[in-house]
């Protein structure tokens, strides 16, 4: 039995059989489905990756009015699109540590002020010229200054000084940042030939691809850059496919016509997950919808009151019914186990008493307003509705009011004193609670203003020391938790989904599809 | 002047007038939309000095007249301006993605026409029979269900279930024809779902109409084929409401498409206007907007021309 098991799984992974055949081989020999799935998953892996053939991708997220230029990368397609052709100095590993990619090898000083990077030797663009420490002086000074459009200001802010010496890259920050090697895995930072400040939107760059055609928001057409220094990408054409209606995406999978997916809605990936070809990732991710208040504004700046509503959010009511299962609990703040350091706080739980117990002694009377709109999460209008039910079983009124999807971003989150929105959420803490809860961050989108909390946000980027470090960042969690403006009932899941007609699929960590990678990493089996 | 031609250059100046009205309501439209466009452009992140910057090379800071003057002049000349969002030349980007939209009507109205109109004749030879029951009965049914439902429900079979065409419409250069018309296979059949009854109950009420006349009883008298009578002296007779309904409906296969587009993620002027809305890149939306309008204008005008010319009174006056 072991040979005839041994037999199949082999020509499973050679695509010589589908999966359904396997399965039922499988099921012929006595072995149950999940083990068979799980062994045929791991024959597959076994068999190692194959090159060669045509991977097709269907994708959400891109629009006619895209650019090429990996400075203006704003949604899923740019992000995919640029890291086929390009590459940072680090990125994410699987485990959550880094991988050299760019950089062979990095250092910091002991203050975390000077970091030097080794820039990788012997490493070609694809229009033939070979990487040097000043293209990548020039990529970074490109996505720094006050001109800049670049979506990685933010981070190069911090940057005093940058220069080249032989073939090492030196930068000097103002003040220490033990973080920014994670930093500098976003990605807009790709590294272009002279920065790209040629031809900003060329799609001249190291990766494992090369960009054959482009049609923003309809397709892109790559073809495997033999040349690449690490060997990697494995089918030798990849074609995207810009599907940014649901359905059509979901009907494009089952139908075979893509090999791939991101975005599986929530509501009917249990439907997709059982057609027979068909296969649905989850990976939790940072990624969390919020329920925000600006805590500088009455009645937000009462503590009392913004407690009676964290006590009134029914977390798992919201994981249920509008993640329907896909994601875990938030507890108020804007972290959990997919950051580095993350110490657990204990769960705030839904508990009308204690809202009734809050909201007495706030001495409110007058609903409160929440506005929400269709676009600032999906199904927001529907979690509104609960969070009122909820809400109103501690005798605390809320009154919803729906508001456009055009416009929501600019008239009514990070304006308006109470609403609905989300966070995809970043690499590391120091970023994340930088971006968005630091008083005198752009996007302080809750007018959080905490003294102590900004010291040790400043402290933690400076210290070395891991442990001191975890213990910063979860009283800074404990803050946030008590005292922030921030409501998080739920961290959502990324959901992606295959065919069985590629293979390699595996957890990463960062955005969807492995982290954006999926096309690459992955391989054509059939 | 020859009676027929006077109406044809009355026709065809009231259009022109209609469009330029139309470029007024469009640009007037854009003006009223709330909130600044320099901000909405730049978003919650500008700065003043941004916002100046942008105001400038907007020329927003220009009185409203001279803007529209400018912007008359540029469309005028062919010039529709650039993108905001991505600073690409709109009339280049629009020339591709109208060649697609116009493509896609094309072979719609190819297939959904005559069938229209074959089906409205036999609908007229077999009036209040099951045949003419049957076809009033699901024509009617296809054009009450919203189109992106149909488009669904045959995604869903067609594409998915059946396997026999495929649920993505995109099309690109360097594909051949045939694996075009196989890409746009189900958008066509549902734009046709969608356009048949109109033409076809308009084919088989305006036939109708003339078989009540006396030289239809004469044709009959004569012993002519009912199919005969329908088709050479019904059908030549009832020619004006038939092209009229025939035209609207080209019309709306080209502006009204919108919805097909997006579900069959197809890369034509409808996709095209909806990405640029939601990012309020006026000038695109400006562009579509005319250009919609002028092929609507331009079609019922010809409907109109059509109309008055196929009637021999007005061709040949006393």
């Amino acid at each position: 039995m072991t040979d005839q098991m041994d037999y199949f799984k082999k020509r499973a992974a050679l695509g010589l059989i589908g999966r359904r055949e396997f399965m039922g081989r499988m099921s012929a020999v006595g072995v149950t489905a999940i083990a068979a799935q799980g062994m045929l998953a791991s024959a597959v892996h076994a068999a190692g990756p194959q090159k060669g053939g045509t991977m097709k991708v269907g994708i959400s997220g891109g629009g006619s009015s895209d650019s090429l230029d990996p400075a203006l990368s704003a949604n899923q397609t740019q992000g995919m699109v640029s890291r086929m052709w390009g590459e940072p100095l680090l990125e994410l590993a699987d485990d959550g540590g880094l991988e050299n990619r760019l950089a062979e090898e990095y250092s910091a000083s002991a203050d975390a002020k000077t970091w030097t990077f080794k820039i990788r030797s012997g490493v070609q663009f694809s229009n033939g010229k070979t990487l040097t420490a000043d293209d990548v002086m020039a990529t970074m000074a490109r996505h720094s200054g006050d001109e800049t459009e670049s979506g990685a200001l933010g981070i190069m802010r911090g940057i005093s000084n940058m220069r080249v010496d032989g073939d090492m890259f030196i930068i000097e920050l103002e003040t220490g940042n033990a973080d920014l090697p994670y930093l500098l895995t976003d990605y807009h930072l790709l590294i272009q030939p002279n920065g790209g400040s040629d031809d900003p939107t060329a799609a001249v760059g190291t990766g494992p691809y090369v960009l054959k055609s482009s049609e923003p928001g309809v397709r892109f057409v790559f073809e495997r850059n033999d040349n690449h220094w690490a060997g990697e990408g494995n089918a030798s054409t990849i074609e995207l496919l810009v599907i940014n209606d649901d359905t059509a995406r979901m009907a494009a999978l089952q139908s075979g016509q893509i090999h791939m997916a991101n975005r599986v809605p929530p509501r009917t990936a249990g439907l997709v997950g059982r057609g027979p070809n068909v296969t649905v990732h989850s990976k939790s991710g940072p990624g969390h919808y919020v329920f925000i208040a600006h805590t500088n504004t009455s009645p937000f700046d009462n503590r009392d009151a913004m407690l009676a509503l964290k006590y009134g959010m029914n977390r798992q009511e919201m994981v249920d019914k509008i993640l329907f299962g896909y994601g875990s609990v938030g507890n108020d703040t804007p972290i959990n186990a997919s950051y580095p350091l993350f110490t657990e706080l204990e769960q705030r739980e839904y508990d009308p008493d204690k809202a009734a117990f809050h909201w007495k002694k706030s001495g409110q009377t007058d609903p409160i307003l929440l506005r929400t709109s269709d676009n600032s999460f999906p199904g927001a209008p529907d979690a509104a509705a609960l969070f009122q039910q909820s809400l109103s079983a501690a005798g605390v009124p809320l009154e919803v009011k729906r508001e456009p999807n055009d416009g929501y971003w600019s008239e009514v989150w990070n304006n308006k004193p109470f609403c609905t929105s989300y966070w995809s959420g970043r690499p590391v803490q120091d970023q994340m609670y930088s971006t968005a809860y630091l008083s005198t961050a752009d996007w302080n989108d809750t007018r959080f203003n905490n003294e102590q909390f900004d010291q040790l946000l400043v402290a933690a980027r400076g210290e070395t020391n891991v442990a001191t470090r975890t213990q910063m960042y979860a009283d800074m969690g404990t803050i946030v938790h008590n005292e922030g403006g921030l409501i998080c009932p739920m961290f959502n899941d990324f959901i992606d989904a295959t065919t069985d007609k590629v293979a390699g699929w595996g957890d990463t960590k960062g955005f969807s599809m492995m982290n954006l990678y999926a096309p690459v990493k992955m391989w054509v089996t059939a | 002047m020859h009676p027929a031609m006077k109406l044809v250059a009355q026709r065809l100046a009231l259009g022109i007038f209609l469009l330029f009205l139309v470029s007024i309501l469009i640009f007037a439209g854009t003006l009223i939309l709330p909130g600044d466009v320099a901000q909405s452009i730049l978003g919650q992140s500008a700065t003043p000095e941004a916002l100046a910057n942008m105001r400038e090379k907007l020329g927003l800071n220009e009185p409203p007249m001279t803007r529209y003057l400018d912007w008359l002049g540029g469309i005028l000349t062919g010039d529709l301006g650039t993108a905001l969002t991505n600073g690409q030349d709109i009339a280049t980007s629009i020339g591709s993605r109208l060649g697609n939209t116009l493509f896609l009507a094309f072979w719609a109205a190819v297939a959904s026409v005559p069938l229209a109109i074959f089906l409205g004749l036999v609908a007229v030879r077999y009036r209040d029979r099951w045949p003419d029951k049957l076809i009033s009965g699901i024509t009617l049914s296809t054009i009450s269900i919203p189109e992106f439902l149909i488009g669904y429900v045959l995604m869903y079979f067609v594409g998915v279930k059946l396997g026999w065409a495929p649920t993505v419409a995109t099309i690109y250069d360097g594909m051949s024809l045939g694996e075009k018309l196989n890409a746009i296979s189900l958008p066509v059949m549902v734009l046709t779902l969608v356009v048949l009854a109109h033409m076809m109950r308009m084919t088989r009420a305006a036939i109708l109409n003339v078989m009540q006349s006396a030289y239809i009883e004469t044709a009959e008298l004569k012993g002519l084929t009912m199919f005969t009578i329908i088709w050479r002296h019904a059908f030549p007779n009832s020619i004006a409401p038939i092209v009229n309904v025939v035209m609207l409906n080209l019309a709306y296969l080209v502006v009204g498409v919108v919805v097909v587009e997006v579900v069959f993620t197809y890369p034509g002027m409808g996709q095209y206007l909806v990405d640029h809305v939601s990012k309020r890149d006026l000038p695109v939306v400006q562009a579509c907007g005319l250009i919609f309008a002028s092929v609507y204008i331009v079609l019922n005008m010809v409907a109109d021309i059509v109309s008055i010319l196929s009637n021999p009174r007005l061709r040949h006056p006393k």
